[in-house]
């Protein structure tokens, strides 16, 4: 009876004390900026400003070894905060936010074949090409959906990958695990965007899509410092918003959207009608 | 020599700890959403349950044999093997923020998991030497991480299939470790014992 009271206490007594010399001999030193830092950061481990998560960035500032606005999610907001607490002048960056270049859905585009695989744009892409026969055209199988830490993407009822402007921070997940790179970073003010991802001709394009580029240099005639045509495919110059949103609505096949009237339910394109992706598997 | 590797062996394919003892089956089911994660929490379970089976041998044969008093085996197990955790951890975080990071988080989940508790408990029951206890819970670990990643990656599969309704989340999750338990009852008849 002693002996099982002394032993037993006597190694928890050992424990104790072995525990208590090692949290004074091994306690690792925190900068007290550090925590307050990580305190401002929005804490979504999303990896936008480069390292993997906020607490690793917090390091960093401290440090000195990283610029304090590289944070998009916590946008001007956390940028300040952090700059009060480490006694910098804030310089935001601008605010950007992802926008899907394709109108392309499954009733305004062609499909190369059934794709009746993973549900996931990676895997898709893998066979042919993708069952899309625009090399360039969202696929609609939702790997950017998954992606996003800020539910902010969906998946329309027609197939097409379309984001919510007001959810989305910048982060660039879903660019990251696009295969076909049709999601764009964007400045949040800009309102105009060539929503088309296509670099075939345009006899080709005007074959399997309903709204893609075909590169008919209508935008660029008419506002030539807005506009640049690359690969058969039109792109916006954001520094000349004004220019580009007068000519938008010269374009024949409507790829250039004008958005000066607010986006349509928040999103980039269209009204979203969301349909659950099969399996919900987010 | 060769008995070693049998225990080796044994403890990772035939009797493998989650698929074939079902021991360690929260951290089985909770982490093991990613391979990456599963990984570091195989690796954080191989090196508690080796330092956790080294102490408690010593426990045992110094300690509770000797005062006869093996009946308080399991709390003075749970006991050493949680502090021991924590020092661990402290150490770690002092001398190696690298190794911290990948295997850090995952140490304090598994301070008194019923796996390690296990490996410590079946080497005294089975009489094992000190060498041989090292071996089975380096087999253990070894199984528990070879289990975890399978696992995990059958999930990560299992995210982008098209899942009915009503089998989907925990439902789903459950039977593939089922049927990954049977797949394993293929190595029953590689060792005996």
């Amino acid at each position: 009876m002693f002996a099982s009271i002394l032993t037993l206490g006597g190694i928890g007594l050992f424990a104790a004390v072995a525990l208590g010399v090692a949290a004074k001999k091994f306690a690792v030193e925190i900068d007290p900026r550090e925590l307050a830092v990580l305190d401002a950061l929005p804490g979504a481990n999303c990896g936008a400003c480069g390292m993997p998560g906020c607490a690793g960035y917090a390091k960093a500032i401290v440090d000195g070894s990283m610029a304090p606005n590289l944070c998009t999610p916590g946008g001007s907001e956390a940028i300040e905060k952090i700059a009060q607490i480490m006694g910098v002048e804030a310089q935001s960056a601008e605010p950007q936010v992802a926008v899907v270049c394709c109108q392309g859905d499954n009733q305004k585009a062609t499909l190369k074949y059934r794709y009746l695989g993973l549900y996931d744009c990676n895997a898709a892409q893998k066979i042919a090409d993708g069952p899309k026969t625009c090399p360039g055209g969202c696929l609609g199988l939702g790997s950017c959906v998954r992606a996003c830490p800020f539910d902010a993407i969906e998946i329309t009822a027609a197939g097409l990958a379309v984001i919510n402007r007001d959810k989305c921070t910048g982060c660039q997940k879903c660019v990251a695990q696009c295969p076909r790179s049709v999601i764009h970073m964007t400045p949040r003010l800009a309102e105009t965007h060539v929503l088309c991802n296509s670099t075939d001709k345009g006899a080709q394009v005007r074959k399997y899509c309903q709204v893609g580029c075909i590169a008919c240099q209508i935008c660029k005639k008419n506002a030539p410092e807005a506009y640049q045509i690359e690969n058969f495919l039109a792109r916006v110059d954001y520094s000349h918003a004004a220019a580009a949103a007068a000519v938008a609505e010269k374009c024949p096949t409507k790829c250039i959207r004008d958005f000066s009237h607010g986006y349509p339910d928040g999103s980039s394109y269209g009204v979203p009608t969301p349909e659950k992706l099969r399996g919900e598997a987010v | 020599m060769v008995e070693l590797f049998v225990i080796l062996i044994s403890t990772v394919f035939v009797n493998n700890f989650v698929l074939a003892r079902f021991l360690g089956i929260c951290p089985f089911l909770g982490v093991s959403k990613k391979v990456e994660t599963a990984l570091g929490m195989g690796m954080a379970v191989i090196f508690v349950m080796t330092v956790a089976s080294v102490v408690t041998w010593f426990i045992q044969y110094l300690i509770l044999i000797p005062f006869g008093i093996e009946y308080l085996q399991t709390i003075a197990f749970i006991l050493v093997i949680a502090s021991l955790v924590q020092l661990v951890e402290m150490v770690i975080q002092k001398t190696s923020p690298v190794l911290y990071q990948s295997l850090g988080i995952f140490l304090p989940l598994i301070t008194t998991n019923c796996a390690v508790l296990g490996v410590a408990v079946l080497n005294i029951q089975k009489d094992y030497t000190f060498l041989q206890s090292v071996v089975f819970a380096l087999g253990a670990g070894l199984g528990f991480t070879l289990a975890m990643v399978l696992f995990a990656g059958l999930r990560e599969r299992l995210d982008m299939s098209p899942v009915p309704k009503s089998f989907q989340g925990t439902a789903i999750a459950l039977i593939t470790a089922g049927l990954l338990s049977l797949a394993f009852m293929g190595f029953a008849g590689l060792v005996k014992g």
